[in-house]
């Protein structure tokens, strides 16, 4: 069964960087598996661990300050490579919701196709939410899918986000890409006809 | 109104458009490598499908395959399984495979063109950003994760958000020592890495026009780079003379209707761009990366510059100098250099070697510098040995490699270690990109040639 999406309320974990590429979230040598589980044990693993594999103490998700379902990341967040071993890996630590001002293609469709909510706010809303983590970890954040809102709850700062309505419906419902292709299979194949295939 | 390439090749291949959503897009061409299709593979298997149209998917290990004795079994078990997977994979589902030490065999950007399966007019797909090589023919390429790539198996269609357009001119023609990878990286550098984030990257003007099949595949590989969706070029004389006679390319009456789809494609007239810039071509010099994104660059008689005014900008600018142990104002002229690497599908081509011996030829290695030169295919290995170029690489202290991914990305041995700084003809100089804590320094062949020769980064034209 696939998750289901209408409102989550969370914590924040934060990281106050801009053109986080997939290879900080994910390294290459990680991506031998063949299967989808366990990527969230190597999320951000040289930022994360040391090359002895010792967390290193000053890096976000070692800080037992911050928790919750809800990363909040600089501008430009999935750069660099298609991998969907970033999504895997984001989802499978357990956020729910990626909060940044500005996404790259492949990844926000990854994290689409894997019930992972990409939300685009703009550069200030950004700053000051990272300003109220920074004042108090415990700074929670309304997303509602519903409404299509984002509010950070300390401030009352609130902004409405951009997600096509097809999108919205799969997130909802917890339906995923493949099975409405598979149930359009007549049209694929009439297409193929009409255009010589 | 005109229509552009790649409105002409996207609305012939829309089966279907999703009220408020994407399009249901028909995929022609499907590359499969060893990384990101297992899990998709998986997913047929547990709904109990079938690869819906097998002739359309074509698999070569790439990634994790050693550079050296190809004949033997690879060392590390978790690579060998993953090169055993795509095999199983391709065997049990009918797919058309090149496997690992076939002479067909390659990385999967630089064959699918060798092969001729890359052709004007086609929608390509691959669980690969560098996809986008393929646009160099005009064709609408670009690269889809896991969750695509089992779509595009199951149903030879993925949903997609139509992008918007952008032309890029490049105009004039280039200096001397200046080729695609420098045309990329000053774009990039102008653009940044998200500057195309939602287009599509038409390239045009007349040093595009004049550039090599292998050129335009080096400056739509990185459009990935600048955040494009793709980048493609409008098929010319250049096009057709690259393709004919390749084993997949259409033949007899079949290229004549070939010829006349294509010569049908290139954007009208008054075709309208959501977005056009135009560059000099004389104002790029050779090009070398200074932080820890592509679009970190400059020329290389430039120096790194000061960081940014805003303040989240500046955060990461400095940690990436902090991260290559770089300093604004700095040259990067006459730093030591550890690693050379010549390779990877943005520059692993027979042109990029023939330009890379130029260079050393009657010249030798630097002591301090290890070089790994892996060509893209071993049909790049035999052109290179027909023109005797391995002989002049051998004679200036260099050795030919087999090929692969290897050092771009470091999923298999060839890993730079911490702390050394390799002079890469890749495509990406992220953090620990090519091993962790490597610290890389992108540039073109000959950029490269002149660092592996003078132990030092160093300008080519000198």
């Amino acid at each position: 069964m696939n998750p289901t999406f209408t409102t989550i309320t969370s914590s924040c974990v934060p990281l106050p960087m801009e053109n986080i590429d997939t290879d900080q979230i994910i390294p290459a040598r990680f991506l031998k598996a063949t299967d989808r589980e366990g990527f969230g044990e190597n999320l951000f693993r040289d930022w994360r661990y040391d090359n002895e594999g010792n967390p290193k103490k000053d890096f976000v998700l070692n800080n037992p300050k911050y928790s919750g379902c809800i990363l909040v990341a600089g501008k430009n967040f999935g750069c660099g490579s298609s991998r969907e071993h970033a999504a895997w890996a984001i989802a499978d630590y357990g956020f729910r919701v990626v909060i940044s001002s500005f996404f790259a293609d492949i990844h926000k469709n990854n994290e689409l196709n894997n019930f992972v909510l990409p939300v685009v706010v703009t550069e200030g809303f950004l700053q000051e939410l990272f300003a109220s983590i920074e004042k108090d970890e415990n700074t929670q954040v309304k997303v509602d899918l519903i409404n299509q809102t984002v509010e950070n709850l300390s401030t009352g700062s609130k902004e409405s986000f951009d997600i096509n309505p097809y999108k919205k419906q799969c997130l909802i419902d917890g339906l995923d890409d493949i099975g409405y292709l598979l149930s359009r299979k007549e049209d694929i194949e009439k297409f193929e006809k009409e255009n010589n295939k | 109104m005109g229509k552009t390439l790649f409105d002409k090749i996207w609305d012939s291949h829309t089966v279907n458009d999703i009220e408020g959503g994407p399009s249901q897009i028909y995929i022609d061409c499907h590359y499969c490598h060893e990384v990101t299709s297992p899990q998709a593979f998986t997913g047929l298997r547990n709904r109990g499908l079938n690869v819906f149209r097998p002739n359309r998917t074509f698999c070569a290990p790439d990634h994790n395959t050693p550079t050296k004795n190809q004949d033997k079994p690879i060392a590390d078990p978790v690579s060998a399984n993953a090169v055993a997977t795509l095999t199983k994979n391709a065997e049990d589902f009918g797919l058309k495979l090149f496997p690992l030490g076939d002479k067909k065999n390659g990385i999967i950007h630089v064959i699918g063109p060798e092969h001729g399966l890359t052709l004007p007019g086609k929608t390509i797909v691959c669980g690969d950003s560098h996809t986008s090589t393929h646009g160099a023919f005009g064709a609408v390429a670009f690269g889809i994760g896991t969750s695509e790539v089992e779509m595009v198996l199951a149903t030879q269609c993925i949903l997609q958000p139509k992008p918007k357009t952008m032309r890029i001119n490049i105009e004039g023609k280039l200096n001397q020592g200046v080729g695609a990878k420098d045309i990329a990286l000053y774009l990039i550098s102008k653009l940044t890495t998200g500057g195309a984030t939602g287009y599509f990257v038409e390239y045009a003007g007349e040093a595009v026009r004049n550039l090599s099949m292998e050129e335009r595949m080096t400056l739509c590989n990185l459009s990935i780079e600048m955040g494009a969706r793709g980048g493609m070029i409008a098929p010319d004389e250049t096009t057709y003379e690259y393709i004919k006679g390749r084993e997949y390319a259409p033949k007899g009456e079949e290229w004549e209707k070939a010829l006349d789809y294509w010569r049908s494609l290139p954007s009208d007239s008054d075709a309208v761009f959501d977005r056009e810039i135009t560059f000099n071509a004389e104002d790029i010099e050779p090009m070398v990366t200074f932080g820890t994104n592509p679009g970190m660059g400059m020329g290389i008689s430039q120096k790194i510059p000061a960081p940014p005014a805003d303040e989240a900008a500046k955060k990461s600018f400095d940690k990436a100098l902090e991260y290559m142990g770089f300093q604004s104002g700095q040259s990067l002229e006459g730093v030591p250099v550890d690693y050379v690497f010549l390779g990877s599908c943005t520059n692993g081509r027979t042109e990029d070697f023939r330009q890379f011996a130029k260079y050393v030829k009657g010249k030798h290695k630097a002591e301090n510098v290890t070089a790994w030169l892996v060509p893209g295919s071993w049909s790049v290995i035999e052109n290179l040995k027909k023109e005797g170029i391995d002989v002049i690489l051998k004679e200036a202290g260099f050795e030919l490699r087999e090929p692969g991914c290897s050092a771009c990305l470091a999923m298999n041995e060839d890993k730079v270690p911490s702390g050394e700084l390799c002079v890469s003809t890749s495509n990406r100089n992220f953090e620990g990109r090519q091993g962790p804590g490597a610290r890389t320094v992108l540039a073109g062949p000959l950029v490269a040639a002149a660092a592996a020769v003078n132990g030092v980064i160093s300008d080519p034209r000198k």
